[in-house]
C-alpha cells in the first residue's frame, strides 16, 4: 500500500535574461525563481491497483515518481510504501519495487541482454529458480526469446523498451512505476506493451503507476486517475468523472488542462 | 551474494563491453602495451628529480615518493568512479543507481573500473620495489607493518579526497578543477618529506587532511629520526578521515535534486 501526504518539493532554479551581458552579471547577481514541483500532494494507492497519472509536461509527475521511488527526498510529508519510507530504507524499499524509465535505459548498452539480467539477477540476489522462471514467463509474453542475445545499443526502440520492462520484473516487485514507457512506440509495440502491463497486474497483483501523455494507455489500463498540475493534485477519480471523455479522450484531457489554467 | 563477488561481476561486464569494440580494444593494448613501456623510461627521468634535502637523502626521498606513487595509484583505479561522478549525476545515471537494492558508493565505484589506469600502478609498483631496495632501512616487524599501514592509510586518504570531490557534484557540477590542489597537489608535493615545507604546512597537513600521517610521520618511524614508538600507528589513524568524507557524502545524496523528466 503507498500512502503519501502533504508532499511538498521545491527547486531553485536560476533566471537570467539573454545575451552575454547578462550571462557575466548573473555571475555576481544570480536571481532564483523558486519552482513547486510538489504541492501539498496526498493519495493513497491500494495493493493490486492500476493507477494512471497524468498533468501536462513539467507538473510534478516524475518528481513524484522519483519520490516514490526513494531518489528524492521531499521538504517536507511524508511517505509511506509498504511500511516503509523510502529515502530512510533505500535499499529494503528498492527490493520490492520495478521502475522504468522511458527515455532512459537500465540496460548495460554494450552487452547482449542476457547478460544485463544476468547482472540484475546477482544485484537483486534474485534466487536462481525465481530468476529462471521469472525470465522464462517474460521472454514469452513479451516476446524476447530473439533479442536476448543482441547488445542492448543494437536494439529498437519497442525492442529495448520490451527488454527494459522484463529487466524491471525480473526480481518480482509488488509496485512498478512506469514513466512514460510508451514514449515514441509505433502502434505494435504500444500495443504489446499495454497488455502485458494488464496481464502482469492480473496474473500476479502488481500495483502498476504509470506516467504517460498518451491518453489510450489510460483508456486501456487503469480505472483511477490522478491529475496533477503545476505540483497539486486537481482531479483523482476514475475516466468517467473527466467531462466529454466519451467522446474524445484527448480533447476532454486538453480541455481540463485549461480550465485548471495549466 | 558477497559485494567482492558482485565487484568481480561487474568487472567481467566490462571486459565484455570493451570487447565488443574490436578496434577500440587493439588499440587500447597497445597503449597499455606503450604506457607499460614508458614506465621505465619515466623511472629514470624521475630519479634524476631528487636530491637530497633537509636531513634526507637521496634515497629516503625515493622511498617516500614510492610510498605516495603507490597509494596514489592504488585509490585511483578503484576509486575512479568519483573522479568521473560530475557525468554520473549531469546524465542521471545517478537515478538508476538510487533505484537499485546496493550500497550507492560500491554502484559508482563498480560501474567505472579503470582498466587503463594499470599502467600506472604498475609504474608505482615498480619504483617501490625498487626504492625499498635502494633504502638503506634496517627492516624489523615493526617497520614492514609501518609500509603496509602506509599504503592502507595512503589509499584510504586519496580516496576520501576524491569522495569528496564527487560529494561535491551534489552541489555544483563546475568549477571543481580546485579539488586538484589536493589530489595532484598532493601528490607532486609528497615526493617529499612534508616538514620540508614548513611548520605551518605539516600542520595542517597532520590535522585538515592527514597527509602527513601516512607520509611525514611513519617514515620517520622507518628511517629511525627522532621518531615516537607510536608513529606506525599513524597512517591507521588516518583512516578516520574517510569519516567525514562519508558524511559529506550522506549529505550531498539527501541534497540530490536529480535532472529533467
Amino acid at each position: 500500500m503507498i500512502e503519501v501526504q502533504h508532499l511538498h518539493k521545491t527547486f531553485r532554479v536560476a533566471r537570467r535574461d539573454a545575451g552575454f551581458a547578462q550571462a557575466c552579471r548573473s555571475l555576481f547577481r544570480r536571481e532564483y525563481e523558486e519552482i513547486r514541483a510538489l504541492d501539498d500532494i496526498s493519495f493513497t494507492i491500494q495493493e493490486g491497483e492500476m493507477v494512471g497519472y497524468i498533468g501536462p509536461n513539467g507538473a510534478g509527475k516524475s518528481s513524484t515518481i522519483k519520490v516514490l521511488s526513494g531518489i528524492l527526498v521531499p521538504d517536507s510529508g511524508t511517505c509511506i510504501i509498504n511500511g516503509r519510507v523510502p529515502w530512510k530504507e533505500r535499499v529494503r524499499h528498492v527490493k520490492e519495487i520495478g521502475v522504468v524509465f522511458g527515455q532512459r535505459t537500465q540496460l548495460w548498452w554494450d552487452v547482449p541482454v542476457i547478460d544485463s539480467f544476468e547482472l540484475l539477477r546477482d544485484i537483486y540476489e534474485i534466487p536462481e529458480e525465481i530468476y529462471r522462471e521469472n525470465r522464462e514467463e517474460l521472454t514469452e509474453l513479451l516476446n524476447l526469446a530473439e533479442l536476448l542475445r543482441t547488445p542492448a545499443r543494437q536494439l529498437s526502440l519497442g525492442q529495448r523498451m520490451r527488454c527494459e520492462i522484463a529487466a524491471s520484473l525480473l526480481h518480482s516487485p509488488k509496485i512498478l512505476f512506469l514513466d512514460e514507457p510508451t514514449i515514441g512506440l509505433d502502434a505494435v509495440s504500444k500495443l504489446a506493451v499495454r497488455d502485458f502491463i494488464r496481464k502482469q497486474n492480473e496474473k500476479h497483483g502488481t500495483t502498476v503507476i504509470l506516467t504517460t501523455h498518451d491518453m489510450q494507455d489510460i483508456e486501456a489500463l487503469t480505472d483511477r486517475i490522478i491529475l496533477i498540475g503545476k505540483g497539486k493534485i486537481l482531479l483523482d477519480g476514475s475516466l468517467t468523472d473527466i467531462p466529454g471523455a466519451e467522446e474524445n479522450l484527448d480533447l476532454a484531457v486538453a480541455n481540463l488542462y485549461h480550465q485548471y489554467g495549466i | 551474494m558477497g559485494y567482492l563477488r558482485l565487484y568481480k561481476k561487474y568487472l567481467k561486464i566490462q571486459l565484455q563491453s570493451m570487447m565488443q569494440y574490436k578496434s577500440s580494444l587493439l588499440l587500447n593494448t597497445i597503449g597499455q602495451f606503450l604506457v607499460s613501456f614508458n614506465v621505465f623510461l619515466g623511472i629514470y627521468f624521475m630519479m634524476q628529480r631528487f636530491h637530497r634535502i633537509d636531513g634526507f637523502s637521496y634515497e629516503e626521498v625515493l622511498l617516500c615518493f614510492a610510498v605516495i606513487l603507490l597509494e596514489f595509484s592504488l585509490a585511483e583505479c578503484f576509486a575512479r568512479g568519483f573522479d568521473t561522478f560530475s557525468s554520473v549525476i549531469s546524465n542521471s545515471e545517478f537515478d538508476r543507481i538510487l533505484v537499485r537494492p546496493r550500497n550507492e558508493i560500491f554502484q559508482v565505484l563498480a560501474n567505472k573500473i579503470e582498466l587503463t589506469r594499470v599502467g600506472r600502478m604498475l609504474q608505482a609498483v615498480v619504483l617501490f620495489i625498487y626504492g625499498i631496495s635502494r633504502s638503506n632501512v634496517i627492516w624489523t616487524k615493526w617497520r614492514v607493518l609501518t609500509v603496509i599501514f602506509m599504503i592502507i592509510g595512503g589509499t584510504a586518504v586519496f580516496s576520501g579526497l576524491f569522495l569528496i570531490y564527487a560529494s561535491l557534484c551534489f552541489f555544483t557540477i563546475e568549477g571543481l578543477e580546485f579539488m586538484n590542489v589536493l589530489t595532484d597537489g598532493a601528490r607532486e608535493y609528497g615526493r617529499y618529506p612534508i616538514s620540508i615545507y614548513g611548520k605551518r604546512v605539516l600542520q595542517f597537513c597532520t590535522f585538515v587532511v592527514p597527509y602527513s600521517l601516512i607520509q611525514y610521520y611513519p617514515l620517520c618511524f622507518l628511517l629511525d629520526k627522532n621518531s615516537k614508538t607510536w608513529y606506525p600507528l599513524l597512517p591507521l589513524a588516518a583512516c578516520l578521515f574517510l569519516l567525514p568524507c562519508y558524511g559529506l557524502w550522506r549529505l550531498g545524496v539527501r541534497h540530490y535534486k536529480s535532472v529533467g523528466s
